[in-house]
């Protein structure tokens, strides 16, 4: 038996030392690494995020052909989302694989952008991390290889806050609200006090911090604290186990539901569900909306859930909100692979091209129609500058058994926070004699 | 007479291929991702190895040490001014500093007890860190990161800079570990564990040993956290030093070797270097055919299956199985 291992191991050795793979005749694919979680703490979510992607990337390769004809090489590596473990698979990856370049990097957690910030800017790897990131990296001058795409975490403060306003009709209707944020006492949940802050000043409302220890498994004090300040509405920024039980809590202390507004981490059918009746009426920010009935769903079903090439194992979580996070960030990818082919040629790219094509990335509603993300994505224009590019959500609401979506695309007050992000990344530029680049000389 | 002279030779000839041959032959992959991780990992072994093999001390917070060291060079490169050589050094202290606290209750507490009790330094250190922003800087996410790695103005951020870096210092701290092991202090480090009474009795100041070896101890921990931090990872916050650290520490020395210095090194290759050889065999064997999730879950098991088999094969750690096999093989090839 052990020899039998052992030779075994030593097989898997050899072949993976000796096997070259067979060229191919048409240039290289683009190689498309891909730092994963089926395992540990985080593999509930993870396993249908990760569907969602390889489901449109192999729609991608097998009813469109690739892009432009250049296929996509998908590669799955562990990480059980520790960055310690990202960054070893980053090392493993930057360089490409036999000759096949790598174009971007899905840092998949905010802790893992932070963790390879430095180190992406020196290899010039775009590192790609929608609705999360370091939200300072929007500024592209000084962060030229960091895209915390989509939606950044001031962007989630605000339209939060915007769609408060909405229900008060109107932001002057805010002066003297008290809105109450929870959050998840890790660095994703503080990102956001910054801009929370700057947006009480402006338009008045009291702004009370309750923090929630990690994991967040008993609220009964938070919650307590809450309802003595009697809030107006709550905003909920907790993340994992901490948000079903933080619905339970707020139930119990009698907070409505529909006076709390989850942030984009807190908004998925895992954060709903073991909460049970609790949870009707729950509100949360939906960049990604939940449901199966968009016009990419149903091509979707067609040549690859109905063909048993989906990644999915259950077909009951087609359409759900981490799977539909999923067949967004390929969206995005391949999209930007499009604008870099359509510059540089069709080919694949390497990281700096792969830059240049998120940079010059736009999605407009024509084009979305096409690609049949309409009402599932926003239309999205990054540049130089702006490495977020989109900045608003949708919010879904919890009817109990299904997120329905209650409202348009909800902007977020970008000039306004704006300032503070050229803040934080000048202070940054200036820590690591980061000179901003020249933003109109370069294109 | 001849062990001591095969030693004397195997010592320079791995360092002279760990300095000149390594760099020579690797690649940036290996250099940055797989021999940087093994080194730091390895001293931070040595580490709790001084308490725990040497000392006869359980300890489970080293994740919290390294986590004191790694905030504590940030905080002297940010705040105080102080150049990187010096900072490493000065965290080094504060990190010894914070262990000599953490082992006060070693006086009265002994084996499993005191184990919890350290649970109690991991805790403290991962709520220190995250509550109070001064210990970053006032970053919105709590993360630390070195703008940049200079040794006496030289600079090292490079792949082979950073690893010229830690070899240099594990090199350094190990040839001080052996030497001191093999002192009156060590001796009397290992008189407490065998039997503490007895160690009194011949008049070694027992609670005197235990406190020098948590602040011996929690100095190697506190340069490692440091290394990890900056040296490796280029950024990190309270995750990277969190309890699974601790237990990964501890396992490093329980499969390397209790009481070994070299089994340290043995037990952080088998740790850190193994998960990423089944990685990338499963990778080139299986990957496409079998379900990625499947194929991930079947890794970590086979990873489990082989610690309990060396264990079985030899509970006193890999670094004894080893010198058998050297034993033997000695034996074998005497005339």
């Amino acid at each position: 038996m052990r020899r039998h291992l052992l030779s075994a191991l030593m097989a898997g050795v050899l072949a993976s030392t000796f096997l070259a793979p067979a060229a191919r005749a048409d240039g290289p694919a683009q190689y498309v690494p891909l730092p994963t979680y089926r395992v540990g703490a985080y593999a509930s979510s993870g396993t249908l995020w990760w569907a969602g992607e390889r489901d449109y990337f192999r729609y991608i390769n097998e009813v469109e052909g690739g892009i432009n004809g250049v296929k996509l090489d998908v590669e799955e590596f562990e990480t059980e989302w520790s960055p310690d473990r990202t960054v070893e698979v980053y090392e493993r990856v930057k360089n490409g694989k036999n000759g096949e370049p790598v174009a971007f990097f899905f840092t998949h957690g905010t802790p893992a952008s932070y963790a390879l910030i430095e180190k992406a800017a020196t290899d010039q790897i775009p590192l790609i991390d929608p609705a999360g990131g370091r939200t300072e990296s929007t500024d592209g001058t000084v962060f030229p290889y960091a895209f915390p795409l989509l939606f950044n975490y001031f962007s989630q403060a605000s339209v939060g806050i915007n769609y408060i306003a909405q229900k008060e009709g109107g932001l002057d209707k805010l002066k003297g609200k008290k809105i109450v944020t929870v959050y998840h006492d890790s660095a994703y949940g503080r990102e956001t006090q910054a801009a929370v802050e700057l947006l009480a000043k402006k338009y008045g409302f009291e702004n009370i911090q309750v923090p929630v220890a990690d994991p967040g498994n008993e609220q009964s004090p938070q919650w307590r604290q809450v309802r003595e300040v009697k809030p107006d509405w709550v905003f909920l920024r907790t993340w994992g186990v901490s948000t079903p039980v933080a619905i339970k809590t707020a139930q119990r202390f009698g907070i409505p539901a529909d006076h709390i507004i989850g942030d984009v981490w807190a908004g998925s059918e895992a954060d709903v569900i073991p909460a049970g009746t609790a949870a009707k009426g729950y509100q949360a920010l939906a960049p990604y909306p939940g449901g199966a009935n968009f016009e990419i769903h149903d091509r979707l079903r067609k040549t690859i859930l109905d063909t048993g090439k989906s990644d999915l194992k259950d077909p009951k979580f087609f359409g759900a909100v981490y799977y539909n996070i999923g067949l967004i960030n390929a969206v995005l990818a391949v999209e930007a692979l499009r604008t870099g082919q359509a510059h540089f040629g069709k080919r694949a790219l390497n990281g700096e091209e792969g830059r240049w094509g998120f940079e010059h990335l736009t999605i407009d509603d024509a084009r979305l129609k096409q690609i049949g993300f309409e009402g599932l994505l926003q239309p999205i224009k990054l540049s130089t500058t702006d490495h977020e590019g989109g900045g608003a959500a949708r919010i879904q609401q919890w009817d109990g058994a299904k997120w329905v979506l209650v409202t348009d695309w909800i902007q977020a007050d970008r000039e306004t926070l704006r300032p503070l992000i050229e803040a934080k990344a000048a202070a940054y530029a200036k820590e690591h004699n980061i000179v901003p680049r020249n933003a109109t000389a370069e294109n | 007479m001849p062990r001591r002279a095969r030693a004397g030779l195997a010592i320079p000839l791995l360092l002279l291929l760990a300095f000149v041959g390594v760099p020579l032959v690797g690649t940036e992959y290996w250099i940055g991702a797989i021999l940087l991780p093994f080194l730091v990992l390895s001293l931070a072994g040595l580490g709790l190895n001084l308490l725990t093999g040497y000392a006869g001390q359980t300890s489970i917070g080293s994740g919290g040490f390294m986590a004191v060291g790694a905030f504590a060079t940030f905080g002297f490169v940010v705040h105080g001014g102080v150049p990187l050589p010096l900072a490493l050094l000065l965290a080094g202290l504060a990190a010894a500093g914070a262990g000599l606290v953490f082992g006060l209750p070693s006086d009265r507490i002994k084996g499993f007890y005191l184990m919890v009790s350290s649970l109690a330094a991991q805790f403290f250190f991962e709520w220190l860190f995250q509550k109070f922003p001064w210990f970053y800087n006032y970053g919105s996410s709590g993360t630390i990161a070195l703008p940049r790695i200079a040794v006496f103005g030289l600079d090292v951020g490079s792949t082979l800079g950073r690893y010229y870096l830690t070899l240099t210092i594990v090199a350094g701290l190990t040839w001080f570990a052996a030497n001191l092991m093999r002192s009156q202090t060590g001796r009397s480090f290992m008189a407490v564990r065998d039997m503490d009474t007895a160690a009194a009795v011949i008049g070694i100041p027992v609670y005197r040993a235990k406190l020098l070896a948590f602040a011996v101890s929690s100095f190697y921990l506190g340069i490692a956290g440091a290394l990890w931090a900056f040296a490796y990872l280029g950024s990190a916050s309270v995750q990277s030093f969190g309890i699974s650290r601790s237990f990964q520490i501890l396992f490093i020395i329980i499969i390397g070797g209790m009481g070994s210095i070299a089994g340290n090194f043995i037990g952080a290759a088998f740790i850190s270097l193994l998960p990423l050889a089944i990685d990338h065999v499963a990778q080139a064997l299986f990957a496409g055919h079998v379900d990625a999730g499947l194929l991930q879950n079947i890794e970590k098991a086979v990873f489990g299956v082989l610690i309990i088999w060396f264990l079985i094969k030899e509970p006193d750690g890999l670094a004894r199985l080893f010198q058998t096999i050297g034993a033997r093989l000695a034996n074998w090839l005497r005339p």
